[in-house]
């Protein structure tokens, strides 16, 4: 592989791609999520994952893989073991009744109650 | 860059077919009606066997695509004429090391182990996009690299965003942002070196000749040799068929191409006006087996490279591997 046209390549003097590596289960660390705010004030939001041994280089990681484009004022990472989720397929506990005016301003309409009252000439004259 | 491409599946399926008849059909239909409807799928949600290890190797292959592709071109990162463009690849290079990060985490969200998959890669039997067991002999395949390789990576990303596979469709959604960036710096320094000096040009329509079988080997065999089932297309795994994505590819760099004065090499290339297809003679598909079967002009130096970063990172990932517990503070 002497004849490589990578100058790199030729200064490692890689040896042919014969031996075998093996990664060992857990090599790679553990993964964190990243969760990444644009700017003060904002809600931090999740963007992905990055594989690191602690959180403190996770958030180096991080840097490095979210932050490098768009704002970004800040970071946080959380080891993906210590999120807690209900199961997706538990999903049909959040099932809800959708007609939920009863507990929102639009739901009560008071001026055509008022508006029907007065057009009964029920009202007391005003003067 | 680098989307699969052409995705490379191994022929020992037999297995998971099988593993396949046992899903249970109340589920599977359930599933189907999901894909139907156009929802994504999430990791936790039951999947069939055999979308779970088409979507694994389909991503997996794109992740260790898009970490080998860096190679050919960061080979040029000290040799790049001038400052910006010098800038501009280390920056590309960066992106594409930080994609095969977020397509490695979506294929782990389907249950393969980063480690595991980067053993595959080492051993073989993983594969990645063909086109990148081919060297970067001047600055001007770098170029080529940069705009027709990421363009034609572009069209089998955007479609492939639009799959059924959350993880996947949300790491290619940001990919494909950044990919537009890489395209324009590539179209750039083409359209640079296109409209130079007589030297200049020359350089590029060699790398361009060069370059043009391993664009059309790109996207995958024809369809009509195609051993790609249907069952794939309705899961919404392959979003579009090789040869409509080469049609889209050609439809809309060719004529980018012909506007600069360069040719390519195919005599017959032409597009059909009544049919709306392009017209090429067919690439040598042999020579594509063989290259990614392992014989092509860079396979070993590419793994060899792997392989090296692989053993020499050792000693720092092992140091880091046990760090103490430290005390923390609540967040917020």
């Amino acid at each position: 592989m002497s004849e490589s046209l990578d100058p790199r390549i030729n200064r490692l003097k890689l040896g042919n791609a014969g031996e075998v590596i093996k990664v060992e289960e857990g090599e790679n660390w553990q993964v964190y999520e990243v969760f990444h705010q644009e700017k003060r004030g904002a809600h931090h939001e999740h963007v992905g994952c990055v594989h690191a041994p602690d959180a403190q280089l996770a958030l180096v990681f991080a840097k490095e893989q979210f932050g490098r484009r768009k704002k970004c004022v800040n970071l946080w990472v959380v080891r993906s073991a210590d999120i807690l989720a209900f199961d997706a397929e538990d999903e049909d506990m959040f099932a809800n009744n959708i007609e939920k005016t009863y507990r929102d301003a639009s739901g009560f309409k008071v001026m055509d109650k008022i508006n029907k009252f007065k057009q009964a000439g029920k009202a007391a004259p005003q003067q | 860059m680098y989307g699969g491409g052409y995705i490379f599946d191994e022929p020992n399926r037999k297995q998971q077919r099988e593993e396949q008849l046992h899903d249970d059909p109340e589920k599977l239909a359930a599933f189907e009606d999901r894909i139907t409807r156009g929802e994504k799928i999430e990791p936790g949600d039951w999947m069939p066997a055999e979308y779970r290890r088409q979507l694994i190797r389909l991503i997996e292959q794109h992740a260790h695509s898009e970490i080998i592709g860096a190679l050919p071109e960061g080979t040029w990162i000290t040799r790049a004429p001038g400052f910006k463009r010098k800038l501009a690849l280390i920056a590309k290079v960066q992106d594409e090391i930080g994609h095969g990060q977020l397509l490695y985490n979506a294929a782990e969200t389907l249950g393969k182990s980063r480690e595991a998959m980067i053993n595959d890669l080492l051993s073989g039997k993983s594969k990645y996009s063909n086109v990148f067991n081919y060297p970067a002999e001047t600055w001007a395949d770098v170029t080529v690299i940069g705009f027709l390789i990421d363009a034609a990576a572009i069209v089998n990303q955007i479609a492939n965003s639009k799959g059924s596979y959350g993880p996947y469709c949300r790491a290619l959604e940001r990919i494909c942002y950044e990919e537009s960036f890489h395209l324009k710096q590539g179209h750039d320094a083409f359209i640079e070196l296109a409209t130079g000096t007589p030297e200049q040009k020359a350089m590029l329509q060699d790398a361009l000749n060069r370059w043009w079988q391993p664009i059309m080997h790109f996207f995958g065999p024809p369809d009509k040799n195609s051993t790609h089932s249907e069952k794939l297309m309705q899961w919404k795994v392959k979003m579009a068929s090789n040869d409509d994505m080469r049609n889209q590819f050609l439809d809309t760099y060719v004529p980018k191409i012909w506007e600069l004065g360069l040719t390519l090499p195919d005599p017959l290339l032409k597009k059909n006006d009544s049919t709306g297809k392009w017209e090429y003679s067919d690439p040598d598909w042999d020579l594509f087996f063989k290259v990614i079967n392992g014989d092509g002009p860079c396979n070993q130096e590419r793994l060899s490279v792997r392989k090296w970063a692989e053993e020499h990172g050792r000693w720092v990932r092992k140091a880091l591997m046990n760090p103490t517990q430290q005390k923390t503070v609540p967040a917020a």
